[in-house]
């Protein structure tokens, strides 16, 4: 296809470099430089998709981020992505894009048919009809409405491309690149401040390239790329195209996506797609602008019907024409730019203004060129199904309610300028509070909350030569309050034609006996009649009607809408518009990628993975590993075709028999030093810790204020003011946390220090009847007979010459030893014991086998210590001590808590000694009771015994004390099982605890 | 995110900070009798103030000191930081 609206020359495109794409499957040729909605309209395509609820066709409306319609499904190397606007996305080279919302195709689609049966989709539709009846709200309403809604389909599969986050600090940011932009960031950076410029486009430079202005002697084009090729030179400044700020947060930290890679056919080596800036500034100035504004009329969604600021920028960007007849529609002097920009180029133009008889350099300009213009003329309607074939004009009274004789022009394009809105998103983001603008019929910024400053259009200022006043200043003000430099420019002569006052005209009225749908928001299609019903219904406050009418809650978050919708209800309400107020602004200004948002925290990276320094000997020898918190600990070690059950019942009874050898480096460990390192563990833990000797261990149990027990371990002393804790994986953190929190706020005059050493040591848990065997070859010129080290006892040691700590605890109830060694020497340990280890049938077990071992033994473990149970239910009540305070001691004295039925841990055999019990069952003492059936407690934690070759479990259990031989059942209503089963000791191995002192 | 003054560090984001509550709750003396109600109200009873809040928030990721933080829980201002053995005054 030839591009018939491309115009012969003009543009900044690169008519060199051709580029070819597909859209809908046609291919279609543009120009490096192009969007794929100026490639679209220069090849004369101007049906681009489906409207949501009517299925109305839909073109282009706008020429950027404003852009209601113009959503398509984008293709790139081998992805896709939805909700891309034709308007902003560039265009490379095998670019693939398709319609969204219609179905067969975009030409003949199906559910246009809601056009026809529009009555019954009226404001509140959807809450309305899908209430009744119930029963069809899963089957029928949802997925009908699921298929129905939603712009384009989201990929499924895993997004290979790179997404970075970059953290930023400014002394200025500046966001949009306009004629404020520009002049700020050029004063600002004069005096040496750090700034940044953000610009949405890939062109900078704002209005300055579409307008016919001068600034000194040169085009406001050619001041602009000066300005901006000055500032990348200079090194405290970062500027920054296709970045857009999108959210305003506390304490001016400012988020930016910077679309890296998106208009290119693939992303380079190296290079992520998309890069999220967190940027902390101390100033900000809010340059973002304005957008044209609609004004409502009949049939005001059809394809063709533009505003006219985006028809201008087609023709000077693009050298692209939207139409060859077209009506420019205005109540202000800025469609006659647009009239001017056509006639230059040969086509006639006819301007509508609403306006009497404005006067004004630039209506004179228009005048002088011949250009046909009606004053007091107004579009009462669109003709034309897929595209604007012609126009229904009228004449309009002053009072501007009666209309005249109604006329009919053929046009194919209706170019609409309803003057302009601030762009206030940031600054309102930023909790500024907006005040209304009689002049401009607009919201502008107010009173700021933080430091930000909105300039030049986005504050309602619509002549360059103040904005360039206004941004100078500012810009050399704040960066002087930082860098303390003044550097003052001399400010440049400024040529620009003068406008006069716009029309306060906004919605042409209904013709007598004419239905027209009169669009507000051109994305959810609501209409001028919707807004009115939600009125009559009794909705009033604006924020009520928005969520009702859905006006201005599309993915262009109502950026064309939302000031015509508040004029309509305050005109209605009979209330001036700042009385009705604007919904809340907030962030992301417009979609912000997911991928972008998630950065570089996906799949394994979304935490960090830490290893043992034995993890290579795991992997060389078969272990599967778990996710244990963040470490990646062995469940097992696989021989030949074992599964999990076999390999831990294996690693497990070998333990029982021989002696096995565990990785336990990951449990916490914080070295305490001080002289009153005792009395501090004495208010932590639960038992009394002020007479134990130098080279002993102790258990102990630690609570929350709360009297719930948050953490349980060992604790060694070292020397007389050296101790060595321990805290399981999981709380390690936690416990050091909670140690400072003491320290720090609450005992300050304790002198002691707290410090992790979790990484400084690998560990080995070495067990079972044999693991003496094994500690004397390991350390043959050390004493590790009973007598020598006891039970509970600690040495150092010399392990083929590397200093060892050895602690004689046991978490498997059998006889066992932990041997520490600096991390470094972590795998020569590992290696050395499971050589000196062979003779007694050494075995490496992974966390499986553990959680059996103590499981059988009625050890308790994070599934018992889940925030929920105090030290009795633990039966570790007697660590209690009566005699000293301790940290939870006075919640353990609440009712509840000292209840006579308080569950307690008890064991629980299946009555046939074959069938496992899953793991968070309830017990039940009736398993045929009427439901709900009263639930007596719950199972934590399951193994096969390998000491008694049946199932075991551990319980928290109502009572549990008295408890002991009784018959329940184990019901989980998941795995669909009852199992009848007997109540027994948590200590179902050992219970006198003789083999870890034998 | 926040932006708030470590007495130690300086000016640092909300992320390596955590949380830790009412800074003017006192824990009552170890070993002193108290009654059910007042160990409720160290333990439970917090009150949900609107505007200015001393807090307690932690430097996790920096110094690991605990700090104390004056802020407004309804703008996010912060007036003032201290440091642990600083009284709130």
């Amino acid at each position: 296809m030839t591009q018939s609206f491309r115009l012969e020359s003009g543009g900044l495109i690169n008519r060199d470099k051709k580029i070819s794409f597909k859209f809908n499957g046609k291919n279609y040729y543009g120009y490096e430089g192009d969007t794929l909605a100026s490639a679209l309209i220069a090849n004369g395509v101007h049906l681009i998709g489906r409207s949501f609820k009517y299925h109305r066709p839909r073109g282009f409306f706008g020429a950027g981020v404003d852009e209601p319609y113009a959503i398509v499904q984008l293709y790139r190397n081998g992805e896709t992505e939805p909700n891309i606007k034709a308007t902003e996305q560039e265009l490379f080279e095998g670019l693939e894009a398709k319609s969204v919302n219609c179905w067969p195709s975009v030409n003949f689609d199906v559910g246009a048919i809601n056009n026809f049966l529009k009555i019954f989709l009226p404001a509140g539709f959807y809450y309305k009809t899908f209430m009744w009846p119930k029963s069809f709200w899963y089957k029928i309403y949802e997925p009908f409405i699921r298929r129905a809604a939603g712009l384009g389909t989201a990929s499924i599969k895993h997004d290979k491309e790179r997404y970075e986050h970059k953290y930023e600090y400014c002394d200025l940011l500046i966001t949009g690149s306009g004629p404020s932009g520009l002049a700020s960031a050029y004063s600002a950076a004069k005096n040496g401040a750090k700034v940044i410029l953000a610009e949405d486009k890939s062109r900078f430079g704002g209005t300055l390239l579409t307008s016919e202005v001068n600034i000194g002697n040169q085009s406001g084009k050619e001041w602009a790329d000066s300005i901006i090729s000055e500032l990348k030179e200079m090194p405290n400044v970062t500027v920054k195209n296709r970045s857009q700020v999108f959210g305003y947060y506390d304490h001016n930290m400012l988020v930016m996506s910077e679309r890296i890679s998106d208009h290119l056919p693939k992303t380079k080596k190296f290079h992520p797609k998309q890069r999220l800036w967190y940027i902390r500034a101390k100033e900000v100035l809010i340059s973002s602008g304005s957008i044209e504004r609609p004004i409502v009329f009949g049939n005001n969604d059809t394809p063709g019907v533009m505003l006219s600021s985006a028809a201008k920028e087609y023709l000077k960007v693009y050298g692209v024409l939207v139409g060859k007849k077209p009506l420019v529609f205005t109540n202000n002097d800025s469609g006659y730019e647009t009239a001017i920009e056509f006639k230059k180029n040969g086509i006639d133009p006819i301007i509508l203004d609403t306006r009497k008889e404005p006067q004004s350099e630039i209506i004179e300009e228009a005048k002088n060129m011949n250009i046909n213009i009606k004053n007091s003329y107004v579009v009462v309607a669109a003709q034309g199904y897929k595209k604007v074939k012609s126009a229904d004009i009228a004449k309009i009274s002053d009072n501007k309610e009666e209309l005249g004789s109604i006329e009919n022009i053929e046009c194919d394009c209706i170019c609409v300028s309803g003057f302009w809105t601030p762009t206030i998103h940031l600054a309102s983001q930023s909790g500024n509070k907006t005040k209304f603008n009689e002049d401009i019929d607009a919201f502008v910024p107010g009173i700021s909350k933080q430091n930000e400053k909105t300039l030049g259009a986005a504050n309602g200022i619509y002549t360059l030569e103040e904005t360039l006043k206004d941004s100078f200043e500012n810009g050399n003000l704040l960066s002087k309050k930082i860098t303390n430099n003044e550097n003052k420019i001399s400010f440049p002569n400024v040529v620009e034609k003068k406008s006069t006052v716009h029309d306060k005209f906004w919605c042409v009225p209904l013709p007598k006996g004419k239905n027209y749908k009169r669009f507000l928001d051109f994305q959810n299609d609501v209409a001028v009649s919707d807004i009115e019903i939600a009125l009559k219904e009794g909705y009033r406050s604006i924020e009520h009607v928005k969520r009702y009418t859905t006006l201005g809650m599309a993915t262009d978050q109502g950026k064309t809408s939302n000031l015509n919708g508040l004029q309509l209800v305050s005109k209605i309400e009979n209330k001036v518009v700042p009385a009705v107020g604007h919904t809340t602004f907030r962030p992301p200004y417009s979609p912000v990628s997911i991928g972008a948002i998630v950065g570089r925290e996906v799949g394994k990276h979304s935490k960090p993975t830490r290893k043992s320094p034995m993890h290579s000997w795991h992997e060389k020898n078969n272990a599967v590993f778990v996710d244990a918190g963040v470490w990646l600990r062995p469940r097992y070690y696989k021989r030949g075709e074992e599964n999990l059950f076999e390999a831990s019942k294996r690693e497990a009874r070998n333990v029982r028999t021989n002696v096995g050898v565990c990785d336990v480096t990951t449990l916490g460990k914080i070295d305490i030093k001080g002289p009153d390192a005792a009395e501090l563990l004495n208010r932590v833990y639960t038992n009394a810790w002020l007479k134990l000797p130098v080279g002993k261990a102790r258990y102990g149990v630690m609570l929350r204020e709360d009297g719930i027990v948050m953490d349980d371990g060992t604790t060694t002393r070292i020397s007389e003011n050296h101790y060595h804790m321990t805290t399981t994986t999981a709380q390690a953190a936690n416990v050091l946390s909670h140690l400072e929190y003491y320290l720090q706020l609450v005992w300050p005059e304790l002198n002691v220090n707290v410090v992790s050493t979790t990484e400084q040591w690998a560990g080995a848990a070495i067990a079972g009847p044999k693991s003496r065997e094994v500690l004397k070859k390991l350390f043959p010129n050390t004493d590790v007979t009973n007598e020598g080290l006891p039970f509970m006892g600690y040495m150092e040691g010399d392990l083929f010459g590397v200093k060892a700590k050895i602690f004689r605890i046991s978490f498997s109830g059998e006889l066992a030893y932990e041997v520490n060694v600096e991390s470094d020497y972590g795998y020569f340990m590992w290696e050395k014991i499971i050589e000196v280890g062979e003779e007694f049938g050494i075995q490496p077990y992974g966390t499986e086998a553990l959680s059996t071992l103590r499981i059988e033994m009625g050890h308790v473990a994070g599934s018992e210590l889940d925030g929920r149970t105090i030290p009795y239910d633990n039966s570790l009540e007697g660590l209690l001590s009566k005699k000293k305070d301790f940290i939870g001691k006075r919640s353990l004295s609440r009712k509840a808590f000292a209840a006579e039925d308080r569950q307690k841990i008890v064991g629980v055999v299946p009555l046939d000694k074959k069938t496992s019990i899953p793991e968070g069952s309830h017990l039940v003492k009736d398993s045929n009771a009427p439901l709900p059936n009263p639930k007596l407690g719950y199972i934590s934690a399951s193994c096969w015994s390998v000491e008694h070759d049946n199932p075991f479990s551990l319980a928290i259990l109502k009572d549990g004390k008295n408890m002991i031989g009784e018959k329940l059942f184990v019901m989980s209503p998941l795995k669909n099982k009852v199992i009848p089963v007997e109540i027994v000791s948590s200590h179902y191995v050992d219970p006198k605890g003789e083999r870890v002192r034998s | 995110m926040l932006y708030i003054k470590c007495p130690h560090c300086g000016m640092r984001s909300q992320n390596e900070f955590s949380y830790g509550g009412d800074a003017t709750i006192k824990r009552p003396e170890l070993g002193k009798e108290i009654s059910d109600q007042d160990w409720d109200n160290f333990v439970y009873n917090r009150k949900s103030l609107r505007g200015k809040h001393w807090e307690l928030w932690q430097h996790l990721s920096g110094c690991r000191q605990w700090i104390k933080v004056q802020r407004d829980t309804a703008t996010h201002e912060i007036f003032k930081t201290l440091k642990a053995n600083e009284e709130i005054s």
